[in-house]
């Protein structure tokens, strides 16, 4: 506080000595003397000085609005540029499987249970081993000079950017991971989701990539949920004569479990927004496979790879599947808010 | 400085001899020789920093959770040390359950709060009938029997540490360990927790820290005081002046600072 | 000083305290920090691998020539990709402009003026669902009111993409770095006599200087690497352009389709681009990390 004080003397003084007379409309100077005058007045100053303050209020308030306004707007821009294509489809677009931009006939059905499926195989391995790390990376397993940098390393990952992780993942992780795959068709080959011929393209890749993505989320949200939880609820389990992994398990999840839901809807939503590695991955075949191991495709990957060279109704058709990916990945990201909120509330 | 042994060693049931606690390098309690009696209630007393529950937290071992500490010296439970290399802290907490000054239920049902060390122990009992009988014993039965799945967050402060109390007697153990449990309370539900205690005493084990004294005086049938002094070095530690029965401590005290305490001149 | 329990016998009975390191609870509890340790080692390998890879592939395509030339054509050898850092760095320019006043006067508003708001609430809801609006979502937008409007791709576009992802994070990043200031320090001001501008501008914006910077690196950081937004808004070049109005390469989309391509030598490119991208953006948010570490308060 002290040293705050002073500079904050310091400050004002000189700015003080820039603007050295106040605006003295209501004083009544020349009959005191001049330093009498400068404080003679309580009246409110309808100044420069208030209008700046005024205005400067306004400004910051249109501002925080404008980013509620921006959302607002995406949205906006994106359904009406859709529009035509919604006219043309109507809601057969999302059960539909052509995509013919020669007949100019549109249905997305493949990308979306793409879409779905992908996320889907990303959550079913980054939930657990997310909530694991978190566990593991709160209790004290492993000592802090050890758990500092860890935490800091999984924060980096998010970093990657997903197009390196794509071009990663076509010249180094498929074929690293094909082995594994004609092992898991060869024994589990019966279970139709790892019949057919194991493919480096397709589903279980991009599912498997889109994991390394979000597992980053899952752990520093749980963590961070374990972190705020009282430290009273630990002490009464260990005191019940629970272990450590009784206590994480019966009490100290179950506690922060709308956190950890928030954290894997957030995760869920990141899945199925990412596009390079989708657009890179997964094959950008247009068709509903059971088997994870063929190839397939996702709104995002089909936006990606035929945006370009795309005609005016096909242009229209894609937005409209992008309409689609808005209001998916805007419903699990409010539904996440509002679970997380929900959660501090209770703190 | 002496100490004396009052009780007739055939009803101890907690033994501490020669112990010093530790947090990293700073003493925090020094040198206590103490034995708690089976089925009485012991009252721990003394200003703050005294170490009053610091040795509470030994007989359990919840001193373990903090990184750093170290006890010195045996504290023993029917004969065995409970810092031996071979002991679990786990299995310790099972019969040496423990109530904290702020009421902590689980986020749970009430049904699950009391059910919880059956639950994590594999019991087979029958878990309807435990929950009923702890929160009879607990004196909280009649007032939650209707709403048992309700959270035991929903309850008032003082039916949440009585809520806490069932829990700990659910779980059968031998002794009861109390930090403070009324400290965070209103005056009538200390009375209800109070009376409660004596009533417990019957079955169980009881040591109890506490900050009022009147408390200790009503509800203990030996109490120990203990006083902090300045170390070099600017820490303080805590270790004990006098044990005696609670009679004795309150009317008759064999030190001036005892005296001093229990008059209210310091403290 | 005497003992005086001399260890006498126990009246009670003695009780056994051990576990078994054979119980159910034991293997639990091992086997569970075996996996979760696991886990972590798990999560990790990725990371080292994508960073060890990306330099043995890249390092050697990587020299002088590659920040100074153009892709060669297909067929050829040799070359880089200097346009491309150009480009990189012209459609971040763009949306740097955009987003960091923006962000930061709607922080200003959240610290200082709405706290406890309904307005600032709807407004946090808000920027943290624009957080979660997938990137190429972002690219449709742009595309939608830059590109249809003004009739070609072009920088412009490409940064007004990048600006929509990097704004919510400059917001809430720049807000929690100016929460941080205590209400004491901006008391004390306006206790002599500051107005709220003065106070904000002179006092709270200064303290809080080092955490807004690293709220705008971090979006940097987070938009350098984005090439989804920008594959239908700048498009791509494959020459020396700095006109915003314009298509221009940048670095995340000159990856993507160098790595699609089956031409070796363009595929070496995609390595050394990578590894320059990669570098750039690991570099920068640790750096950041560290100086938010730093606290002034």
């Amino acid at each position: 506080m002290i040293v705050g004080g002073s500079t904050i003397v310091i400050n004002v003084n000189g700015w003080n000595g820039k603007q050295p007379v106040y605006e003295c409309k209501t004083m009544s100077a020349g009959t005191e003397g001049a330093t009498q005058s400068n404080r003679g007045s309580l009246e409110k100053r309808l100044s420069k000085q208030s209008l700046l303050d005024q205005g400067f209020f306004w400004l910051t308030l249109v501002m925080a609005i404008g980013i509620a306004a921006v959302l607002a707007f995406v949205i906006y821009e994106i359904g009406r540029s859709a529009l035509p294509a919604i006219q043309t489809f109507g809601l057969g677009f999302l059960f539909s499987t052509t995509w013919d931009p020669v007949q100019n006939v549109y249905g997305a059905l493949p990308q979306i249970y793409g879409t779905l499926v992908t996320s889907a195989i990303a959550l079913f391995l980054a939930v657990p081993i997310g909530v694991g790390v978190a566990v593991f990376l709160t209790e004290d397993f492993v000592p802090g000079y050890i758990r500092t940098p860890i935490s800091f390393a999984i924060e980096l990952i998010v970093a990657i950017p997903s197009v390196v992780l794509g071009l990663w993942g076509i010249f180094v992780f498929i074929p690293f991971i094909r082995p594994f795959y004609q092992v898991l068709n060869s024994t589990l080959g019966w279970i139709p989701l790892f019949a057919g011929v194991p493919r480096g393209y397709s589903l279980l890749t991009l599912g498997i990539i889109l994991a390394i993505m979000i597992v980053p989320i899952i752990i520093s949200i749980t963590r961070g949920t374990l972190l705020s939880l009282p430290p009273e609820l630990r002490q009464g389990a260990m005191a019940m004569g629970a272990t450590r992994w009784e206590t994480i398990i019966r009490v100290l999840i179950p506690a922060g479990l709308s956190g950890i839901i928030g954290s894997v809807m957030l995760a869920f939503g990141r899945a199925m927004g990412e596009t390079m590695v989708a657009a890179m991955l997964v094959g950008n075949s247009n068709r509903i496979s059971i088997s994870l191991m063929n190839p397939g495709a996702t709104i995002t990957s089909l936006i990606a790879s035929q945006f370009g060279e795309a005609g005016r109704t096909q242009v229209a058709a894609l937005l409209y599947s992008g309409l689609v990916l808005m209001v998916l990945t805007l419903l699990v990201n409010i539904f996440a808010e509002m679970i997380i909120k929900k959660f501090q509330n209770v703190e | 400085m002496t100490y004396s042994t009052i009780t007739s060693s055939t009803d101890t049931l907690l033994q501490v001899n020669n112990v010093s606690v530790y947090y990293g390098s700073v003493l925090a309690l020094r040198d206590v020789f103490l034995d708690i009696p089976k089925q009485q209630v012991t009252a721990f007393i003394g200003p703050s920093g005294c170490g009053k529950s610091t040795l509470l937290r030994c007989f359990n071992r919840m001193n373990d959770l903090i990184p750093g500490a170290r006890v010195e010296g045996k504290i023993s439970y029917r004969g065995k040390d409970l810092y031996d290399s071979d002991v679990d802290a786990v299995e310790v907490r099972r019969r040496v359950g423990m109530v904290f000054q702020k009421p902590n239920p689980f986020p749970k049902s009430i049904y699950d709060n009391v059910a919880f060390g059956a639950r994590i122990g594999n019991s087979k009992e029958n878990l309807d009938e435990l929950v009923e009988r702890s929160l009879r014993s607990a004196a909280l039965w009649d007032e939650v029997k209707d709403k048992l799945k309700a959270s035991g967050l929903s309850l008032s402060g003082g039916q949440q540490q009585r809520l806490c109390i069932a829990r700990a007697i659910a779980m059968q153990p031998e002794v009861i360990l109390m930090d403070e449990p009324c400290s965070a309370l209103d005056p009538i539900s200390t009375l209800r927790i109070e009376d409660l205690m004596h009533k417990l005493k019957q079955q169980y084990t009881i040591v109890i820290v506490t900050h009022n004294m009147q408390q200790a005086s009503r509800v203990s049938d030996m109490t120990a005081f203990f006083n902090a002094e300045a170390a070099e070095g600017g820490n303080r530690f805590g270790y004990l002046v006098e044990y005696d029965k609670t009679g004795a401590i309150f009317n008759s005290p064999q030190q001036q600072a005892t005296q001093d305490y229990v008059s209210g001149r310091f403290g | 000083m005497t003992t005086p329990l001399n260890d006498a016998l126990p009246a009670v009975e003695p009780i056994d305290l051990t576990r078994s390191k054979t119980s159910s609870k034991t293997i639990m509890s091992v086997s569970l920090t075996v996996i979760t340790g696991f886990f972590t080692l798990l999560v990790l390998a990725p990371l080292v691998a994508v960073v060890f890879d990306v330099a043995r592939e890249g390092l050697p395509r990587l020299g002088l020539e590659s920040f100074t030339e153009l892709p060669p054509p297909p067929g050829l050898t040799d070359g880089g990709f200097g346009h491309a850092i150009v480009g990189s760095l012209i459609t971040l320019g763009i949306a740097t402009a955009f987003s960091t006043p923006f962000g930061i006067l709607a922080a200003i508003y959240l610290s200082e003026f709405g706290r406890g708001s309904r307005v600032a609430y709807w407004v946090r809801f808000s920027a943290n669902v624009l957080t979660g609006v997938p990137a190429i979502l972002a690219g449709l937008f742009a595309y939608s009111l830059v590109v249809a409007t003004m009739g070609n791709f072009s920088a412009f576009a490409g940064g007004v993409a990048l600006a929509v992802l990097m704004l919510p994070i400059v917001m809430r990043t720049a807000e929690e770095g100016l929460m941080l200031i205590p209400h004491e320090v901006r008391l004390a001001a306006l206790g002599i006599g500051a107005t709220r501008f003065q106070t904000i501008t002179q006092i709270v914006l200064p303290a809080a200087l080092p955490a807004i910077a690293t709220a705008v690196t971090l979006a940097l950081a987070r938009a350098a690497g984005e090439a989804a937004p920008l594959l239908f808004t700048a498009l791509n070049n494959n020459f020396w352009s700095t006109d915003a109005f314009a298509p221009i390469a940048t670095l995340p989309v000159l990856i993507y389709f160098f790595a699609i391509i089956p031409f070796r030598a363009q595929q070496e490119l995609a390595w050394a681009a990578a590894l320059v991208l990669l570098g750039i953006v690991l570099i920068v948010s640790i750096v950041a990390r560290l100086i938010a570490r730093q606290k002034k308060y």
